[in-house]
């Protein structure tokens, strides 16, 4: 079993005496305590444990420790801005009233924040291609949709004109 | 609730139904404990400010002099102007830890940023009954709230008055604050809280509750307030809690229920990396409590997930389930042409009125089994010590929680606290504490803390299931259009062979639309063999009948050649309350005002394209009334495209605004998803589906928007979280009519090849 150096929201954490094929996922949980990463499947049908492995969405409960080459990790927790203010995801979940029981949405975030990135003024198709891999249980559907757009504009509202 | 209190003896799935259904009996607003209480007031010492709790005579004093105020305190205002306000049942995504403090701080004029609402302790003592189950929160705790916020409010009035020398009546409050016009005084809640507490508590008649018109909180939109923590990954739910030490379990049990552990691999198993203990649990005998099986006790929930895989269990099946969904399906359709074992209700006649029909048409109706599938898999986490035990739970249904686990440990109940921690996802699976009772049982063998986690399997394979079934519907129409007789032989399932499984038969038969409105009306029964556990799911037998009967409605209508909105107004009739009066009866008035707005808000009569058509269905349901109209697309190759769907509701007057509308969204999205492809089959007692793989829940692209359209009538507010999605199904597949012609008579809609 060897060590395993990862950094995780910009900080650098060694992992010792996991197994390789141990999934992302529950290092985060169980090894390094960030729990904002859910659980969902297992199987990574539900996107409930979505991090970011240098900006990329992936399904952290399928994707083993030893599969990593010292990518940066982001989780929920470090989702918000630099000066610690939120996200303007976060910031439009909050304004928009998304969350039901809020099981999902840490995955939901992290693939809207994927999206964003590449993305960031994206149409109805391109929400629906970015986020069909997230269930919400609840239905929040119409919400989620709604905050996304909505965190589309703040962003380019804040962003200096050229 | 007929029960306040938790029995001492095992529970049966009847009384988790007496929990959520008021009952023939007590269909009025459910009175809690709480109701027959009046506040009192408790000095936590110095500096603590007020703090207003209900009475419970002397015991609620001890607490007191014990030092444990807060406890049972409601609503505590501190020096510095914090309000912390209570919430007392879990939050399962239904926002009641919102919706409930809204209420508090209505009648405080609190200023709605100055409160921090905290989850209270699970105590029966002095919180009452805590649970969230039957939509039934709000209605029950409405005027406890309103009054435990007018109590402070006047308390704090009567307070800032001594201190200037004036009368208490020509205070005003608003935001926190307490003003005197005349003298151009004011002064902060926080500032007075500590000068209330010397004041006696105003009995309850003395209060002034405000009118509707005068509310500034209640009826707006107001965001959960676990909404910062959730979006920054804060541990809130079941999975995310720790202690020190902590270990990680898995737990195997029988595929086919009541099958029990022969023999196992143990010592196998414990050389297994970072697995520290494996052992038998044997089960107490009830299934909603502790079913035997194998844990396994790991350094990491992944070790232990692992050493599961390993597991080489040899069953004893001999009691075991051997049911087979493809069975019962053809002894359902053997069975419908036999006589009914048993009727529910009759009234007229049917034989005189099939003959003078001008139409009788039959039609069979089938419906599948569907699993819970909350996306926080069933968890929980326990520390056993010195006798007594203690838990982090996210289940519906703490209080019994508490009497489950004692149960299965054979202690008493004071012996065991349940901390309540928020739930992800209930929709009735979590009104059962089995996850409970397990991880205390593996607690108290291994003498430490431990987290149990079921895997997404695990969870699947051992649900309380949302029973399926079967109507076989007769029914005709008068000469002059009228529904001439109507007949519903149900076929549904037995675990005994007396009693029909939980929800799979109406509680009331007499009150089950359309039995109210229909002259010749018969309601008959036959019940197959089941060892399948059945459970409660959202908007429990409601979520299958108006399926079936909505659809059978719009069947007569298309016979009579009526149009469905006409059609269905015309079944309501004049507006009359069955019974008059009954908060938890139809009111036909408040149902024909819910089908007028969605019809209208839809466009009802618009004209559409070839293939595309709307769909209308009513429903009540948990007190609430709820129409539906949806917005359907079918394809030459049964390819549906839901595009939008109109809700209709009249649940009183609304808490909440964006929670209520939330819950109706939720409730449309849920209730398509469980219609389109998700089925529960079973073959050897084995369930067939294990993940998402096989149950497919609704993802994004297919979502509906969702229009809510709220009917703020002068009745009691009731709950949002269920009765918007019994109409949601029959609503698609009349829509699915209007747009193609194809009649949908089984679900989900894969079995008649449409495809989303």
């Amino acid at each position: 079993m060897p060590d395993y150096h990862l950094t995780v929201n910009g900080k650098s954490h060694v992992v010792k005496g996991v197994e390789d094929s141990t999934p992302l996922l529950w290092v985060l949980r169980d090894t390094l305590g960030l729990v904002g990463t859910k659980y969902g499947c297992g199987i990574a049908e539900c996107g409930a444990c979505t991090v970011h492995l240098d900006g990329i969405p992936v399904r952290s409960c399928s994707f083993p420790i030893s599969a990593l080459h010292n990518e940066d990790i982001r989780t929920i927790e470090g989702l918000a801005n630099k000066d610690g203010t939120l996200h303007a995801l976060q910031q439009a979940w909050i304004d928009h009233d998304v969350p039901q029981c809020g099981y999902c949405q840490a995955g939901q975030l992290m693939s809207a924040a994927a999206l964003l990135e590449q993305n960031p003024s994206p149409s109805d198709v391109d929400i629906d291609d970015a986020m069909e891999g997230n269930y919400c249980r609840c239905g929040t559907y119409n919400r989620i949709r709604a905050a996304i757009h909505a965190a589309a504009s703040a962003i380019s509202e804040s962003e200096p004109k050229s | 609730m007929k029960k306040a209190t938790v029995k001492s003896a095992h529970f049966s799935l009847e009384d988790l139904l007496d929990e959520i259904d008021p009952g023939r009996e007590t269909l009025q607003p459910a009175k809690t404990n709480m109701d027959r209480r009046s506040f009192l007031k408790i000095s936590g010492g110095l500096g603590v400010g007020l703090v207003l709790a209900f009475s419970l005579g002397g015991k609620a004093r001890a607490a007191s002099a014990g030092g444990q105020t807060e406890l049972n305190a409601y609503v505590r205002i501190s020096p510095e102007g914090s309000i912390f306000i209570h919430s007392k049942n879990p939050e399962i995504g239904q926002g009641i830890k919102t919706a409930m403090p809204m209420i508090i701080a209505e009648e405080l004029d609190a200023d709605w940023n100055d409160v921090k609402v905290e989850q209270s302790p699970i105590n029966e003592k002095i919180f009452g009954w805590q649970n969230a189950g039957g939509s039934r929160s709000i209605a029950s705790n409405w005027d406890t709230m309103r009054k435990a916020g007018a109590t402070a409010r006047a308390m704090l009035i009567q307070a800032a008055a001594n201190a200037w020398g004036v009368p208490a009546n020509e205070c005003t409050t608003e935001n926190s604050y307490v003003f005197h016009g005349k003298t151009n005084q004011q002064a902060p809640y926080g500032a007075l809280a500590n000068k209330a507490i010397t004041l006696p508590v105003p009995s309850e008649n003395t209060l002034r509750l405000k009118d509707r018109k005068d509310y500034k909180l209640l009826g707006k939109r107001i965001g959960g307030v676990d909404n910062h923590a959730l979006v920054t990954g804060q541990p809130l739910f079941g999975v995310d809690q720790t202690l020190p030490g902590m270990l990680y379990a898995a737990f195997e049990k029988c595929p086919a229920i009541g099958g029990t552990v022969k023999s196992a691999n143990l010592d196998e198993i414990r050389k297994l990396p970072g697995v520290k203990h494996a052992f038998v649990v044997e089960g107490n005998g009830h299934p909603l409590e502790l079913t035997t099986g194998v844990a396994i006790v790991a350094t990491t929930t992944w070790a232990a997930f692992q050493a599961k895989k390993k597991l080489k269990i040899v069953w004893d099946e001999s009691n075991a389930s051997k049911d087979s969904w493809s069975d019962l399906v053809q002894q359902a359709h053997a069975v419908k042409s036999h006589p009914a074992k048993e009727t529910l209700f009759e009234k007229g006649n049917i034989d005189t009125a099939m003959q003078s029909a001008a139409k009788s048409i039959e039609a069979f109706y089938s419906f599948q089994f569907v699993a819970h599938a909350t996306l926080e898999p069933q968890n929980c986490t326990a520390w056993y010590r010195d006798g007594a035990v203690e838990l982090w739970a996210p289940t519906q249904s703490p209080v019994r929680g508490v009497g489950n686990v004692a149960n299965a440990l054979g202690m008493e109940k004071d012996k065991v606290t349940i901390h309540q921690t928020r739930v992800g996802g209930g929709f009735g699976r979590r009104l059962v504490n089995d996850t409970l009772c397990e991880v205390a049982a593996i607690s108290k063998h291994i003498n430490a803390p431990v987290k149990l986690q079921w895997t997404r399997e695990d969870d699947m394979a051992h649900d309380f299931y949302r029973a399926g079934g079967f109507h076989s519907f007769k029914g005709g129409v008068s000469p002059s259009g009228d529904i001439a007789f109507w007949e519903d032989h149900l076929i549904t399932f037995s675990a005994d062979g007396k009693k029909p499984v939980i929800a799979g038969a109406p509680r009331h038969p007499a009150q089950e639309f359309p039995a109210q409105l229909v002259n010749n009306f018969h309601l008959k029964q036959s019940l197959l063999p089941l060892k399948t556990r059945c459970g409660l799911w959202r908007a429990p037998g409601s979520n299958t009948f108006a399926w079936a009967v909505q659809s059978f409605l719009h069947e007569l209508a298309v016979a009579a050649g009526r149009d469905h909105l006409e059609f269905l107004l015309e079944v309501m009739g004049a507006p009359t309350w069955l019974p008059p009066k009954n908060l938890y009866g139809l009111n036909t008035g408040r149902a024909a005002d819910v089908i007028k707005l969605a019809a209208e808000k839809a466009g009802w009569g618009k004209q559409l394209p070839a293939g595309r058509g709307l769909g209308l269905a009513f429903h009540f349901s948990h007190a609430g009334h709820f129409a539906e109209v949806a917005e359907v697309s079918v394809s030459a190759t049964k390819k549906i495209t839901v595009h939008n769907v109109t809700v209709a509701a009249d649940i009183g007057p609304v808490v909440n605004l964006s929670g209520a509308e939330n819950q109706c969204q939720g409730s449309v999205i849920d209730g398509l998803s469980a219609m389109l492809e998700l089925e529960i089959t079973m073959e050897n007692g084995r369930i067939q589906q294990s993940n998402f793989d096989t149950y497919p829940l609704l993802r994004m692209p297919d979502a509906p928007t969702v229009d809510v359209h709220f009917i703020q009538s002068d009745n009691p507010p009731t709950g949002a979280g269920e009765p918007a999605l019994p109409p949601l199904a029959p609503a698609v597949c009349n829509a699915i009519y209007a747009a193609s012609g194809h009649r949908i008579r089984t679900l989900p809609l894969t079995k008649e090849g449409f495809s989303v």
